[in-house]
């Protein structure tokens, strides 16, 4: 486990948190701007000295001020990527990597030198200086640079938030792909949820430096009362299993408890686990399954729980598809004159389904 | 013409071991005080920083009139020379030493402070998180960082050392091979109208302290800093 309870009181912003993580995978750190995220990052790695309260890492105690244990951040092995690439200008792509490398035991070293380099694909790279380099490059070495020190927690700040789109897919697999690979637990601060779909088992919700919400990925992005659901690209993620290739209509079939749903064909091994996420604007609601209609998904689902949203015209709908949850986002006129209330029984009209992982 | 004197050449080698060994003094010294100056949150900090840069503005005869104070054999820091047997430092090498670190402290320290500022919290923290103590962060991330600052600082420590009068005066004395420097000897050539010898110490220190600045500024302006110098 991973338990932290911090409390950290800066002008005009106190941060309070509690959390009990799960010592393996992905937790994403959700909020809105100024919600504390990166204060609580901070504040776990040791570099808020004016954080008070205790951190333990897989038994490990980090910090604990009632008994008066405070480790700095050099003692805590842990790997942070921060927002900005920060790589050391004085040294080159090789030197960053080893920075850490070197300063970690070779007892202690749980990832190979030519592990890290080949997860991120940085081979070529090695001999460059840092300021040659573009954005994407700088965080993926600083992402391996991090992997280098052999950490036992990783933590990472809103990592691709200076990139672009392009940039962000591009680097979005290595990061998954490293973080199965290695089994080292991270905690990744982002208030993007396409990446937190894509990364993330465990979610955490911050709002003004208080958790809101913890749990696992799938239900906690469908709680109406959080704002990741709020969000313009809120939803949820259904984990299913490739069932099937359609090779007339170029489509790939998912199975998953409470029904099926096609996307474009992909190269997936039949019988594998994907995941697919569903944006709440995308799923439109109706009382019939509507044969007549160009939308290719259509589940049957219960209404569980209506709430409001930030736009008086909308409302949130979370219902229950065979106990997968899903999320639409409706006009309130149409709720009204569709009669929708707990329990009515929908079809939900799923316009677009895309593959995260 | 007659050149260098036996005499001017040994105000030479004495004013260049003067200056040699108070850079590396001034490095040693003007190094934890920029640090000091540029991370701490100390209420100490102003005081300390002005402190620091005093001689920048001040007379150099008031410095070296206050150093000879407390220098000589009733000053307090001539009373602890005395106890660890030093004997005074006063009109002598040492003495000489002593006024120039503090005279020209402020021109190592704010240029080495200025670096330590701009490269701000960040690479520390990296290293930090990279399992390096603040000792090891300092020496293999902080002083590689601060490089052009070490090395502008050097400079006009150096530079500034070299054409020094008034401490070395009022400290010092003018004793030959002991204290006499080279703006000390140039006075004494003046003094004695013997101007072509003044001309060619002059023109020489002249020369030199010009094409020291033009480099350091050649060097500042490639990396594009210029602002760093002051």
């Amino acid at each position: 486990m991973i338990h932290a309870d911090l409390r950290l009181d800066l002008p005009g912003f106190a941060l309070r948190a509690r959390l009990d993580l799960p010592a393996r995978g992905v937790t994403a750190v959700f909020g809105p701007s100024g919600a504390g995220k990166t204060l609580l990052l901070r504040a776990l790695a040791g570099l808020e000295p004016a954080a008070r309260g205790r951190v333990a890492v897989a038994g490990q105690v980090w910090q604990d001020d009632a008994s008066g244990i405070f480790l700095r951040t050099h003692e805590r092995t842990l790997g942070y990527v921060f927002q900005e690439p920060s790589l050391l200008a004085h040294r080159s792509v090789r030197g960053n990597l080893a920075f850490g490398y070197e300063r970690t035991p070779v007892a202690a070293r749980t990832v190979g030198w030519d592990q890290a380099i080949e997860l991120l694909d940085i081979g070529p790279l090695l001999e460059r200086a840092p300021a040659g380099l573009s954005g994407g490059e700088r965080q993926r070495i600083a992402i391996a640079r991090a992997l280098l020190a052999s950490p036992r927690l990783l933590l990472m700040d809103e990592p691709l938030a200076a990139l672009d789109a392009a940039r962000k897919r591009e680097i979005l697999p290595f990061l998954a792909r490293a973080q199965r690979a290695l089994d080292i637990p991270l905690i990744y601060v982002s208030h993007q949820i396409e990446e937190i779909a894509a990364l993330a088992e465990h979610l955490v919700v911050l709002h003004d430096g208080a958790v809101a919400g913890s749990g696992p990925l799938a239900p906690t992005l469908a709680r109406l009362d959080l704002s990741p659901a709020q969000d313009e690209d809120g939803g949820v993620v259904v984990d299913a299993i490739a069932a099937a290739h359609d090779n007339r209509f170029h489509l790939t079939r998912l199975d998953f408890p409470g029904g099926q749903i096609h996307v474009p064909r992909e190269a997936l091994a039949l019988g594998g686990a994907v995941r697919v996420r569903i944006r709440a604007r995308d799923v439109s609601l109706a009382l019939s399954a509507h044969e007549d209609s160009s939308v290719l998904n259509r589940l049957a689902a219960t209404v569980q729980e209506i709430a409001a949203t930030a736009n008086p015209a909308n409302v949130l709908v979370r219902l229950d598809a065979g106990g997968t949850a899903l999320l639409a986002r409706i006009t309130l006129r149409s709720q009204q004159q569709l009669g929708l209330a707990p329990g009515s029984r929908v079809w939900a009209q799923v316009k677009s389904a895309a593959l995260v992982a | 013409m007659s050149g260098l004197s036996a005499d001017d050449g040994s105000a030479l080698l004495l004013t260049l071991a003067l200056a040699t060994l108070v850079t590396v003094v001034l490095l040693l010294v003007g190094t934890p005080i920029a640090w000091w100056l540029a991370r701490s949150r100390s209420r100490w900090r102003a005081p300390v920083g002005a402190l620091v840069t005093l001689p920048l503005v001040l007379p150099p005869t008031v410095l070296g009139f206050y150093l000879l104070v407390a220098l000589g054999p009733d000053g307090p820091l001539g009373r602890l020379t005395t106890w660890l047997g030093l004997g005074l430092l006063s009109f002598h090498f040492s003495g000489l030493v002593v006024g120039s670190v503090i005279y020209s402290l402020p021109f190592v320290v704010q240029p080495i402070r200025n670096a330590f500022t701009a490269m701000g919290e960040r690479p520390l923290e990296v290293a930090a998180c990279l399992r390096a103590t603040p000792l090891d962060a300092f020496i293999h991330v902080a002083l590689p960082l601060a490089r052009p600052g070490l090395l502008v600082a050097a400079v006009l420590g150096f530079a500034h050392t070299l054409g020094e009068f008034g401490v070395v005066l009022m400290v010092g004395g003018n004793i030959p091979g002991a204290t006499r420097v080279l703006s000390m000897q140039i006075y004494n050539h003046v003094e004695a109208l013997e101007y072509a010898q003044a001309h060619w110490l002059a023109g020489g220190l002249l020369v030199f302290s010009f094409l020291t600045l033009l480099t350091l500024y050649r060097l500042d302006l490639a990396r594009g800093a210029t602002a760093r110098l002051f």
